[in-house]
């Protein structure tokens, strides 16, 4: 388990907090806000991998059965669904993504690895095809479109400004949040987990509550993801939680590292930037190649992730010095 | 249901289900040895379709075929020997180096080829319809072949897998890999060998399926989940089994288009989970 | 060391104008962006789409209300969110005055309700037809200048019961809202008249194995009308050909579209006789389609051998671009006002006929009922066989009792 460093957290936590000052709108909201949100679901697929040793490919259809729920419960330009008072329609959304997360996590808990892969990725694929085919809850091939994001007064929460607060301030909770919970005896014991579940059973835990649980917990931080993710397009169709989706997931995950929970957002970062300019620099719909290329790349050559050329870094710096000192020592005469 | 129905649906499910191993056989020959889970398979059968197109259009549909699984059967060689090896026993790691090649190897493709659908011209004798007895009405000739292809399948690599040397290393290596190489088999080589065999089934699955329906972007995703089904509900490395998991998913899709038609494609999924978390291993897998 | 002669000050003018030229300030630009599915089942027609505006915007020579037109084209798939995502992007991104598009029917309704919240840009609809764009819930920065899917069946119904005397029908469709319009148009006006349509199979976009569902046609139909789009068309005829079933069919207006039958492949023998209706007619003998064909045919010697449906409805939403913006003398202030108010009460000549616009800024059309045929050289078109003109989106039936009936979709209409 890694940490960024002190100072390096100050620097991003200064920039982050002077950028409204700074940044146009689209920035604010189209490349950081963005990344935010897909590293908070992000978030919840490495929390699961670094310390649970559990590789989900169902977190986005966590995020998008939130939204899905919000949308629902919000007034929408689909006609469809039972608006409900948006604090109330919120609890709802987070419940509904926690209670898949718990039910994923159950239904995975005797399964490992690669075959944990297959199993969220068919749960997830169980997810597109139900919100596709079903016209009562998920309106089909359309999705809900034309929602509104809650009004705080006058102050509407999809602004860009308003927007930008609310998700990065989110995903520094969270993140905090999962920092946490690793150090607490629960979050112990799900890296017992990953290291080996038969040793701890024996030890007398009860390794599928273990599993549930921290499925729950990552559903929820998921939930939290959909939700913003919903407020922020005005929309949710079954595009959002199908194959693509899931594996941008994935991918941001990777890029950003899995053995550190920052570099969810690392990720989302590069992975939105490459989305949103490669159409200008590279050839212009070929942006898919140059994430998979890169993704790739990570994978063959920076295990840490992109946050892993920083250690790149600071591996030189160390190296140079130990060289100066070796240096100094051999000119003593 | 009528008489026509039920033999309609179950000519279709033994027909799909010919597909399903055709195409699933070379993913589950690259599960069984090396573990690894490839998943660029169904980036390398549209590649296989593509190939086979362009051949086929110039040559003829035969040569087509022959090109598409020479062609992808060498790239699946490079991919082994250049990617997947140096990360042998990362199961997760060559997992994701797949993801990444299907998701670049699929966007060139789209480049290439575009969106629009491709139709293959199979020779005459392969085209149009069987007359069924009774008045039953007519059945594609082509999805009859199918099940001819998939029985030469069946076949050819079960004589590789029983009664070759090659076959019983590969057997061996499911078992022990360590020993093998103790034995003084070159365990790389086979393993590129291996791959190699499985990317031309891949190929090779790619003309046949895109004769069977039509060639297009999306096919490649489509497949690859059929593939995990298949093998997942068949069980790792067995051949018996990646045919028992082609009929269970075949029969289940076309019975429920029948019965339920708007949740049909679910059944799969529901399949494929309850068998993953009920019996990880696959009905007829071992350990 | 800068030495004043004649010719460096020439050099100096030159460039100064150069410079002028190629930086054309955003006032004299409008930037437009045309959204079209380059990607998935409709990826043919769009292309097609894009054809239809480069010629529209040819006829102008790119400029129009004395600004130069930029052209932003970006690519879709079918799906709501990638569509709006895109949308986005032309608008937050690129700045764009006017979005052409989209063009498949579920994108529509995504844009329309995206579209309300951008109230500065304006939005003329490309191709999609689904009815609840316009009928239900409109946006008043949202143009359509054709016919909605419903309309687009005007007199197929009546046709196939009074004159081919198909009195049972059995019908395919893909399982969108653009589909849901179309079977709409053709079931008020067949069951209306005493049809039965005894089964509905939908299938979702971009279905490759038709082989459950041509299992489950009834055999005692008369007739199956095909309301599936650009390569579903195509697999579905082909498999449908391989198991040798002999049924009259008919089809949806994208189902015998141009980019369908310029297809290559076994399927052809298929289509040939098959009834069906829509925006355009290929043999159509009205001049202004004729000069469209003949100036389609010289741009693209690559493209379609004639235009489709999809070429002509963007080329119209392009040309009533042009048009507005020469009217108002490229005017595009306070939120396009004048602009918009010109765009609402234009008569486009369109390539297949007048187009004018109702209270819902919907298109009132010409309606072709055609039949496909195959011409000299062997290729196949739409052979035109009777024109409705003036078809509202109402089908000429009263507007409240219309809307009453109930939203189109997969269970209504319904006559078995």
């Amino acid at each position: 388990m890694k940490k960024t460093s002190p100072s390096l957290r100050w620097v991003v936590l200064a920039a982050l907090v002077l950028a409204p000052l700074v940044l146009p709108a689209f920035w604010l909201q189209n490349i950081f806000a963005k990344a935010a949100v897909f590293g908070i679901v992000a978030l919840s697929l490495s929390f699961l991998n670094t310390y649970g040793g559990m590789v989900s490919m169902a977190q986005m259809a966590a995020a998008g059965l939130a939204a899905y729920a919000m949308a629902y419960t919000s007034i929408n330009g689909s006609g469809l669904g039972v608006p409900l008072p948006w604090p109330l329609a919120l609890l709802i959304s987070l419940t509904v993504g926690t209670v898949f997360g718990a039910l994923t996590g159950w239904i995975a808990s005797r399964t490992r690895d690669v075959y944990l892969l297959m199993l969220t990725l068919a749960i997830g694929m169980g997810v597109f095809s139900f919100a596709q085919q079903n016209t009562e809850l998920f309106n089909a091939f359309d999705g809900i479109n034309g929602v509104a994001a809650p009004r705080l007064g006058h102050l509407s929460l999809n602004a860009p400004i308003p927007f930008y607060v609310l998700s990065v301030g989110l995903a520094w909770l969270l993140l905090v949040l999962v920092n946490h919970v690793v150090r607490t005896p629960f979050g112990l014991a799900l890296q017992g987990l990953r290291d080996s579940d038969r040793r701890l059973a024996a030890l007398g835990y009860r390794v599928t509550l273990h599993k549930v649980a921290a499925f729950a917990l990552a559903g929820f931080m998921a939930s939290v993801g959909g939700v913003l993710m919903l407020w922020y397009q005005g929309q949710i169709a079954p595009g959002s939680v199908g194959l693509a989706a899931a594996t941008n997931i994935l991918v941001i995950a990777v890029l950003g590292g899995l053995r550190r929970p920052a570099g969810a957002f690392a990720g989302a970062l590069v992975f939105v930037l490459l989305q949103t300019f490669a159409t200008d620099l590279f050839f212009r719909d070929r942006y898919n190649t140059l994430i998979g290329a890169v993704f790739l790349l990570v994978v063959l050559f920076l295990p840490s992730g992109v946050l892993g050329l920083t250690d790149l870094v600071s591996r030189l710096r160390r190296a140079t010095r130990t060289r100066q000192a070796g240096e100094q020592s051999s000119s003593i005469p | 249901m009528t008489t026509r129905l039920l033999v309609n649906v179950a000519l279709n499910g033994l027909t799909l289900a010919a597909l399903y191993f055709i195409v699933a056989s070379g993913f589950s020959i690259v599960f069984g040895l090396l573990r690894t889970v490839n998943m660029a398979h169904g980036a390398l059968y549209l590649l296989g379709a593509y190939i086979g197109y362009d051949v086929a259009a110039a040559h003829g549909w035969w040569w087509g075929v022959l090109a598409a699984a020479i062609a992808v059967g060498l790239l699946g060689a490079a991919m082994q020997k250049w990617l997947l090896d140096r990360l042998q026993g990362q199961d997760l790691r060559q997992a994701l180096v797949t993801i990444g090649l299907s998701i670049v190897l699929g966007d060139l493709l789209l480049a290439r080829y575009g969106g629009l659908t491709y139709q293959f011209d199979p020779p005459d004798a392969l085209y149009g319809s069987v007359r069924l007895p009774a008045d039953l009405g007519g059945y594609p000739t082509f999805r009859l072949f199918l099940i001819g292809v998939a029985l030469a399948v069946g076949l050819g690599l079960w004589l590789l897998m029983y009664r070759t040397r090659l076959g019983m290393a590969i057997r061996a290596g499911v078992d022990d890999r360590a020993m093998l190489s103790a034995m003084g088999f070159n365990v790389p080589r086979l393993f590129i060998l291996v791959f190699a065999l499985g990317a031309a089934m891949a190929g090779l699955a790619g003309v046949i399926g895109g004769s069977a329906l039509s060639v297009a972007p999306g096919e490649d995703a489509r497949y690859l989940m059929s593939s995990l089904v298949v093998v997942i509900v068949g069980g790792m490395g067995s051949l018996g089994g990646a045919a028992l998991g082609a009929l269970l998913v075949a029969y289940a899709e076309q019975i429920g288009l029948v019965l339920f038609p708007h949740y049909a494609i679910l059944l799969t999924f529901v399949i494929m989970i309850a068998v993953l978390a009920v019996r990880p291993r696959g009905l007829l897998g071992r350990a | 060391m800068f030495h004043k002669t004649p010719f460096s000050r020439s050099a100096l003018a030159i460039a100064a104008i150069s410079g002028a030229l190629l930086a054309t300030p955003a006032w004299a630009q409008v930037k437009v962006g045309v959204l079209a599915t380059l990607e998935g089942p409709f990826a043919s027609p769009g292309q097609d789409s894009v054809r239809g505006v480069q010629l529209a915007l040819d006829d102008v020579k790119s400029s129009a209300g004395g600004k130069s037109i930029t052209m932003i084209v970006e690519g879709t798939n079918a799906e709501p969110d990638v569509v709006v995502a895109k949308a986005r992007k032309l608008v937050e991104q690129d700045k764009v005055d006017v979005i052409i598009g989209p063009l498949s029917g579920s994108e529509g309704i995504a844009i329309k309700n995206y579209s309300k919240s951008v109230p500065g840009v304006t939005f003329i609809n490309g191709s999609s037809a689904a009815e609840d764009t316009t009928l239900r819930d409109p946006s008043p920065n949202f143009f359509r200048f054709m016919g909605d899917g419903t309309q687009w069946m005007a007199g197929l119904g009546r046709y196939a019961y009074d004159v081919k005397k198909y009195h049972r029908v059995a019908i395919v469709s893909e399982d969108y809202s653009f589909p849901y319009s179309q079977v709409n148009g053709f079931m008020q006006e067949f069951c209306a008249r005493g049809g039965k349509v005894p089964a509905k199979l939908w299938v979702p976009l971009g279905t490759k194995d038709y082989s459950s569902v041509i299992a489950q046609l009834p055999s005692d139909v008369d007739a199956v009308f095909v309301v599936l789009g650009g390569s579903d068309a195509v697999t579905f005829m082909s498999q449908y050909n391989q198991t040798g079933g002999q049924a009259h069919m008919m089809g949806g207006s994208i189902t015998v579209d141009q980019s369908v039958l310029s297809a290559r492949g076994p399927f052809r023998k298929q289509i040939i006789g098959m009834l069906s209706s829509g925006p355009t007619a290929d043999n159509n003998d009205a001049p202004e389609w004729k000069s469209f064909v003949a100036a389609y045919r010289k741009k693209f010697p690559d493209g379609l051998q004639s235009p489709s449906l999809f070429a002509n409805n963007y080329y119209t939403a392009t040309k009533a671009m042009t048009l507005a913006l020469d009217q108002v003398h490229g005017d595009l202030s306070d939120h396009q006002a004048a602009f918009r108010k010109t765009l609402s009460n234009l008569t486009v000549k369109s390539p297949s006929g007048e187009v004018r616009l109702d209270g819902n800024r919907q298109g009132i059309v010409d309606v072709y009922l055609t039949e496909v045929d195959q011409n000299a050289q062997g290729q196949l078109f739409n052979k035109l066989v009777k024109v409705t003109k003036g078809v509202n989106q109402t089908l000429g039936q009263p507007r409240e009792a219309y809307l009453a009936k109930g939203e189109a979709g997969r269970n209504y209409p319904s006559c078995p």
